[in-house]
């Protein structure tokens, strides 16, 4: 990603297991693929037995193809893009925290 | 009439971990395992001691990991492997990752440090699963006793199921150690391979309207249509349709090689034919195939002309490299049985368009053959010699390669006539590969006759399995074809890099004919200026038991055609001074 190009982000929301390794698994598979992962936000839910992540990724060509491999992975069980939260979602986080 | 006896009884069992392992392998059909015990994975063998599980001491855990890929791509079910922590298991790393590219089900099942130490740098201990997260399909770490209880099954359902892989299970010393009371009814159902949700009904209409409206298809088959046991089907749709069938190396044996509907390997070392037909076709079906660069060649050329239509049970793979115009996401013989059922796959045969491509293949096959010396002028050049094995060998023999010329030559060469006759490493090219497969296979298929085509520099790199393969006198033949060099780098140094012939020949050459002696089993070194040399081989194979057979091979012969890497198929090079 050229840093002068303003990128068009996406955001995917990933339903997973929770149990160590996972983050270790969906990170592995941006970082194999040369893919940025700008932002991370992971949460438990469902008493602890899953866990919610948003990922906040620039938009490129590549981006169906990552979306299928997350899908492949045992541990997620869901993947879809949150085209409902506002574009500036991570970076008013950012300021919160 | 008599009251049943209930099938369960509520007495509790005592297990440990490791007898729990033990008896969930059983009740997957394990059989036969290869590993290497080491500490952290001791407890696991002391219950294997009174297991019917036979299993089988490699002599390097990579050779063991490779035996039950063999046993795994000769039957298609998953095959289990074992080692130990550390280095035990860093060993299994090649046939794993090998496992990986090559969509092979396999569970790798490592002994672990006991939990209390696992982060603290304790002896033989190295983060097994954190290693293995990018090569497998899954992994475990396992931390709790009762978690085997699901994890096996789960295993070997993931392993087999859709597109098929390698799955690690990392156990920890102490949960081997632990100690569980279970009834019989607590014992899980084995895993194994989950059906694939079928095509729905317009992708196959999709799929035979364009089919039916094609002139000139072609068929580009993949290591998955031997893992959906739809070899046949394919076959029969080639015929169908009239359209010649390109298989890549993984392929091969798919389509018969005497059909007239085969036309070989295409990509790198395919022939000049197979370009043309790629180049010419304006219907691609890529049926478990994913469009690797040595299939393609420059991805922009291929297949200019063609619609794409693909079938793959990973949805992944769709568009990856090419996009398609249409794709299935379901198993290959599902989607090729409905097809073949199609109304519009039933209109009259023998269509003027349908019979002149058909005949178009055909004259291009018959134009471009490989090109070799005469089996009387030059009865060693590695194409007599595998048209020479494939006559002297049972039909139904199985073939292992190791990677480099010796490879890419039986791949042109040898006429494959069945499906899982080939065992071979294409996605990841592991020198090493061959012994240790054949062994597996030896296990898998007793009674056939295996044969490990090997190379010089390949067979060094698991030649310690000589003796796993001396201890159970298994009918593998190991054939050499030395010609003292890693002889594709040398190929490639000669024609990409300006002859500048850097670290491809070797220095010492090992007396093959007597290490395999040495290991205890039977050596044969064929003389160069034999007055029979293949009837010196043939002597050779003729005998029962294990054999080494090494044989000269000139150093200089190259593997031809050859497209350059990174350029179109039809770039290739023919033949010796074409450059």
């Amino acid at each position: 990603m050229n840093a002068s190009t303003i990128a068009q982000t996406h955001i995917i929301d990933l339903r997973v297991r929770n149990h160590p390794g996972v983050m270790s698994h969906i990170t592995g598979l941006f970082a194999r693929r040369a893919f940025n992962l700008e932002a991370i936000l992971c949460v438990p839910v469902s008493g602890n037995d899953e866990s919610r992540m948003l990922l906040l990724v620039n938009d490129t060509p590549k981006l169906e193809q990552i979306e299928r491999q997350l899908a492949k992975l045992h541990d997620v069980l869901a993947v879809r893009q949150r085209t409902d939260l506002p574009p500036d979602y991570f970076e008013r986080l950012g300021k919160s925290i | 009439m008599k009251p049943k006896t209930p099938l369960t009884t509520m007495t509790k069992k005592k297990y440990t971990g490791a007898t729990l392992l033990t008896a969930l392998l059983e009740r997957q059909g394990i059989r036969q395992m290869p590993g290497i015990p080491g500490g952290a994975i001791l407890p696991f063998y002391d219950a294997l001691h009174t297991s019917p599980i036979q299993h089988i001491l490699a002599r390097h855990e990579q050779g063991a990991g490779f035996i039950a890929q063999g046993m795994a791509r000769v039957t298609g079910r998953a095959a289990a492997c074992v080692a130990t922590s550390g280095p035990g298991a860093t060993n299994l790393i090649t046939a794993i990752a090998d496992a990986r590219l090559d969509s092979i089900p396999l569970v790798a099942i490592t002994g672990q440090v006991a939990q209390s130490l696992i982060g603290t740098d304790a002896f033989q201990e190295v983060d097994f699963y954190g290693l293995t997260v990018p090569i497998t399909k899954h992994n475990y770490l396992v931390r709790d006793v009762r978690e085997l209880l699901h994890i096996v099954p789960e295993a070997f359902t993931l392993a087999e199921s859709g597109r098929p892989g390698p799955v690690v299970i990392d156990i920890p010393k102490d949960v081997q150690i632990a100690a569980i009371e279970l009834s019989d009814d607590e014992l899980p159902a084995p895993g194994g391979c989950r059906p694939t949700p079928p095509a729905k009904d317009a992708e196959i209409d999709a799929l035979a309207r364009m089919l039916a409206k094609a002139q000139r298809p072609v068929l580009y088959l993949g290591g998955g249509i031997i893992a959906a046991n739809a070899s046949a089907l394919a076959h029969e749709l080639a015929k169908r349709l009239d359209a010649p069938a390109v298989s890549t190396l993984n392929a091969l044996g798919a389509i018969p090689a005497d059909s007239p509907h085969n036309m070989g390997m295409l990509g790198m070392h395919g022939t000049r034919a197979t370009h043309t037909l790629l180049d010419e076709c304006d219907l691609i079906i890529a049926i478990g195939a994913r469009f690797d660069d040595r299939a393609t060649g420059k991805v922009a050329e291929f297949c200019p002309r063609a619609a794409i239509a693909h079938i793959d049970i990973d949805r992944a793979e769709f568009g990856k490299i090419k996009r398609p115009h249409l794709s299935i996401e379901a198993d290959a013989a599902e989607v090729l049985q409905r097809l073949l059922a199609h109304p519009l796959l039933h209109a009259e045969p023998g269509t003027p368009r349908a019979s002149g491509w058909l005949a178009r293949a055909t004259a291009l096959r018959d134009a471009h053959p490989l090109r070799h010396p005469s089996r009387e002028t030059a009865p060693l050049h590695p194409v007599n010699i595998c048209r020479f094995l494939a006559e002297t060998l049972p039909s139904d023999a199985i073939i292992a390669t190791d990677v480099g010329q010796h490879q890419m030559w039986v791949a042109q060469a040898y006429p494959f006539r069945s499906p899982r006759t080939l065992l071979t490493s294409g996605g990841l090219g592991t020198m090493g590969f061959g012994l240790p497969n054949a062994i597996g296979a030896a296990f898998a298929a007793p009674g056939k006759r295996i044969a490990c085509v090997s190379g010089d520099g390949s067979l060094l790199m698991n030649i310690q399995e000589l003796a796993t393969l001396a201890d159970h006198e298994l009918s593998v033949a190991v054939l050499v074809f030395n010609n003292a060099h890693l002889g594709l780098v040398r190929q490639q140094q000669e024609l990409f890099y300006g002859r500048r012939y850097e670290a491809s020949r070797f220095e010492t050459t090992p007396d093959f004919a007597a290490l395999a002696r040495a290991f205890g089993i039977r050596g044969h070194s064929i003389a160069a200026n034999s007055a029979d040399p293949l009837g010196d081989i043939a002597a050779a194979l003729a005998q029962p038991g294990p054999c080494l057979i090494d044989i000269p091979i000139i150093a200089t012969e190259n593997v031809l055609p050859m497209v350059p890497p990174g350029a179109a198929n039809n770039q290739s090079i023919e033949h010796a001074g074409a450059m």
